[in-house]
């Protein structure tokens, strides 16, 4: 076969079917100037910048949109081109106000780079400037739309990659306005990310408004823990302040999006802290020393039976932290009693692919069929809902729910909701089973819904089985996904973070419930329900939340963006959080806390720096990943429904609650009763 | 022109009449299944005919929904096209053409008469709310110049007696005769035919 050339400024390089020429100019090195066309999105071709001159064309070439056939000559760096480019920037900037030191885009703006190298140094248009008036697009997007130049990347973003096309352009020629229909709010949850999309600044971000210059910021690499995705991003301090989180590309994980979530509830890491230790006197929390709190904790510690003691891990929690508070309770309480899952589903911790997204956030795209099991991932892992979404756009692969979710951007089948139907799935009855067994690459993903106590062991054992009996848990393709929520959960379990045995996969619970503890240690865990009767309870965390309310003994610990740590993400994938910003006022990072506790109780733990504390981590890590079983439980039949537990999106987790912007999105969400499209009368 | 403006006063509801309706599945029946959206101008158009020449906010959404397709695509159809307005314009809705050959057949002196004898302002009802008349660019009837249109009907060959005539009978709430005010037939010369004397219906 011959591979198609093409020839850009007398260098010859090969292309790819289907390229067009801008990709072309890339492969060779040339830069186009560009601001309707973007990557991963469809091609419009309308703001004219990147043209290009091409032999045997009288005229440039707009080159986003032309395709790159064999033997094309192209040009970047002519006369023409530049005189064309120069063209086409001077009409953008014709109506464009001159406002770049009060436009929180200054210093990363397309336009301001751009017009630096195609910019006129005066204008001949002479007209009044247009002006438009400012839209509405709900709590989280500013706009200033006679900034705006219409590359359209916004409106293709909401019908495109978020599917709710919620923004369109009104109007005609001149009047051309961006806006949502009646200057609603937009619903989606991905629906921030178009202020990164915009190539001026006409969208901006509200909460970040005015707030700092882009390059007074420190920045920051690291990754997200409101949702198990571990979405990469970066953070942007101003001192100690978080100013504003920005996404990562990671083809792997989140592509380079971010949910509104993940970018907003930044501005809860500097409310509601937790900035000294307190402790409990009289029914009354007062600020104490380190010391004090400490040797009050260690002496409450000798009252008690170690198996008295319990300790709970919550869901933001890194590996450092869960991996020194396990050592910390074998070693200096000798008890065992430590879980993970405040949410009380069922896992299987035997073997690492009881517990993980097996398929891979990358392998949605290659499925042909997934079947969702008590699950909403649009809101449980909204970035993830966006590959699928993708996933379908690119193959219209079919899918199917158990447990009607709503909404979820693309059309999926909803069937019953009763656990009978996996046992005639299982059976190989019903004829969603045929459809599994002829696809090649199909995918089950079972959510926290439908994991719940007897139910979810059923539920999960018997569509384990079920795939492993057809061959589809296989070295290449593994079809089986839990789609956890928590970024710490599979981290926590790679750990071994739970009192889970052979028998009794609930031991833990049922021995709260029973009131067999009186000393509780959370480990930031917020999301908890029990009784406290009298029991006594330590709280380490970062804010001041469920957990601290009832909290005998509080010690300050550091959030996700004020430490170094590892993350693993439903994947499985180990990833590192790298510290932007310090813990407020005497704070603590987690691990210090545990190593200082056991050193004060004369057992040191195994390692005195976090180098080794990160060593051992890997170590065991990759001791669970090295151990496969294949084992398979066949589970008697439980009755029961399958209903998709509804979450509160904006609220999930500490951080998340206090945090105003995320407090004003959920009060705007509640308002919406189904999204974007009302459905045909 | 500037964009649209949006009526602030708005009827609660839209609903296709019982013809109207049947007119829309006929529409959007040309179109394949997962292409039902391509019939939003024709309904839009359809909406326009039943409620006085103007689309209210509730109609948009009644297409949005009868063709499945979001509220923000019917919307910017509508602000798209000059031929769809988003305000009451009365039910007689008057649209002078004012492109080069109407002007030099006289069309600025139809435009004074509207002024006159309509509302001071282009888009404005007349007092008894029942007319308003707006300027348009090429009707497309350039050989019968100058031209206007009233709601579906051209108006051809106009002089200011007959126009002001034919704005009196629109106050009087009736339609006058569409076509030629010179009776000519279609373009045909004013004094019948010349050529093609042999064919019929030429």
């Amino acid at each position: 076969m011959i591979v198609p050339k093409i020839i850009v400024n007398n260098k010859e390089v090969e292309i790819e079917e289907g390229m067009t020429v801008l990709q072309a100019c890339e492969l060779a090195g040339a830069e186009i100037p560009r601001f309707c066309y973007h990557e991963r999105l469809s091609i419009v071709g309308n703001c004219r910048m990147c043209l290009v001159e091409m032999e045997k064309s009288p005229k440039p070439i707009a080159s986003c949109a032309m395709p790159a056939t064999d033997g094309m000559k192209i040009k970047t760096n002519t006369p023409l081109v530049e005189k064309a480019r120069k063209g086409v920037m001077k009409f953008l900037l014709a109506n464009h106000p001159l406002d770049c030191p009060v436009c929180d885009q200054g210093g990363e703006c397309d336009l301001q780079d751009q017009s630096l190298f195609y910019g006129h140094d005066s204008s001949r248009y002479t007209e009044n400037k247009r002006q438009v008036k400012e839209k509405y697009m709900g709590p989280l997007i500013k706009t200033e739309m006679t900034r705006c130049i219409h590359c359209t990347r916004c409106v293709r973003f909401a019908s495109e990659i978020a599917g709710i096309p919620e923004l369109g352009a009104i109007g005609r020629g001149e009047d051309t306005e961006i806006t949502t229909y009646l200057e609603k709010s937009m619903e989606s949850e991905l629906s921030a990310n178009v202020i990164d999309l915009c190539p001026v600044g006409a969208l901006t971000s509200k909460p970040y408004a005015f707030e700092a210059r882009s390059w007074e910021l420190k920045k920051t690499e690291t990754i997200d823990v409101m949702d198990a995705v571990g979405s990469n991003i970066r953070v942007d301090t101003y001192g100690w302040e978080v100013k504003r989180i920005l996404p990562r590309v990671n083809e792997d994980i989140n592509e380079e999006w971010i949910s509104d979530k993940t970018r907003y509830a930044c501005d809860g890491l500097l409310k509601q802290r937790l900035d000294t230790p307190y402790i409990r006197e009289n029914g009354k929390l007062q600020k104490s020393s380190w010391d004090k709190a400490l040797r009050l904790l260690i002496s409450k510690l000798k009252l008690f039976n170690s198996n008295e003691v319990a300790g709970l891990v919550g869901d933001l929690a890194d590996l450092e932290m869960i991996y020194s508070f396990k050592s910390f309770f074998e070693k200096c309480i000798g008890s065992k009693n430590f879980e993970c899952r405040q949410d009380r589903i069922y896992i299987n911790p035997f073997e690492r692919m009881n517990y993980i997204f097996n398929s891979t956030i990358n392998g949605i795209e290659d499925s042909d069929f997934i079947l969702l099991v008590g699950t909403n991932p649009r809101l449980e892992a909204t970035i993830l809902n966006a590959r699928i979404r993708k996933a379908y756009i690119k193959n219209r692969l079919k899918i199917y729910s158990i447990g009607d979710p709503g909404d979820l951007t693309y059309p999926y089948i909803n069937l019953a909701s009763n656990t009978s139907l996996i046992r005639a799935i299982a059976y190989g009855t019903h004829e969603i089973s045929e459809k599994i067994k002829k696809s090649n690459k199909p995918m089950i993903i079972i959510g926290e819904s439908a994991l719940y106590g007897e139910t979810g062991k059923y539920i999960f054992e018997t569509l384990k089985y079920f795939l492993s009996k057809n061959n589809f848990i296989k070295e290449n393709w593994n079809a089986l996904n839990i789609l956890t929520q928590q970024a710490s959960r599979v981290g926590a379990i790679d750990l071994g973070v739970h009192s889970i045995n052979e028998t009794e996969n609930f031991s833990f619970f049922n021995k709260l419930d029973n009131d067999e503890f009186r000393f509780l240690y959370l480990l930031g865990a917020d999301n908890i329900c029990f009784d406290k009767k009298d029991k006594f309870i330590v709280y380490q965390g970062s804010h001041g939340d469920k957990g601290a309310e009832i909290a005998d003994i509080i010690l300050p610990g550091a959030a996700y963006t004020e430490k170094n740590g590892l993350f693993v993400n439903l994947e499985g994938k180990l990833q590192t959080a790298y510290k932007a910003s310090y813990p407020p006022g005497d704070a603590r990072e987690d691990w210090v806390i545990f190593n200082d506790l056991a050193n004060m109780m004369k057992k040191p733990l195994d390692y005195n720096n976090i180098q080794s504390l990160q060593e051992s981590i890997k170590k065991n890590i990759q001791l669970k990943i090295n151990n496969q079983i294949n084992k398979n439980n066949i589970i008697n039949f439980v009755n029961d429904n399958i209903s998709i537990k509804s979450i509160d999106y904006y609220y999930t987790n500490s951080i998340a609650r206090s945090s105003k912007v995320m407090n004003e999105c959920r009060q705007i969400s509640k308002k919406f009763l189904f999204t974007g499209i009302e459905k045909a009368s | 022109m500037s964009i649209k403006k949006i009526s602030k006063t708005q009827p609660e509801t839209f609903e296709f009449s019982k013809d109207n309706l049947l007119e829309a599945e006929r529409e959007i029946k040309k179109y394949p299944k997962n292409r039902k959206a391509s019939a939003v101008i024709a309904l839009l158009f359809l909406v326009q005919k039943q409620n006085d020449n103007w689309i209210p906010l509730a109609a948009i959404e009644y297409v949005a929904r009868l063709l499945s397709i979001p509220y923000i695509q019917v919307y910017e159809v509508a602000t798209f096209y000059s031929m769809l307005n988003l305000s009451p314009v009365g039910k007689y809705f008057v649209q002078v053409c004012t492109t080069t050959p109407c002007m030099m057949r006289g069309a600025k002196k139809i435009a004074d008469l509207c002024k006159k004898h309509i509302s001071k302002d282009q888009n404005k009802l007349s007092e008894n709310k029942l007319c308003s008349w707006t300027e348009v660019e090429c009707l497309g009837a350039c050989v019968n110049a100058p031209v206007m249109q009233i709601n579906q009907d051209y108006y051809e060959d106009l002089d200011e007696n007959k126009t002001k005539e034919i704005i009196q009978t629109l106050q009087k709430d009736k339609l006058p005769t569409p076509g030629s005010v010179k009776n000519r037939k279609n373009t045909a010369p004013s004094e019948g035919k010349t050529t093609l004397l042999e064919v019929k219906n030429a």
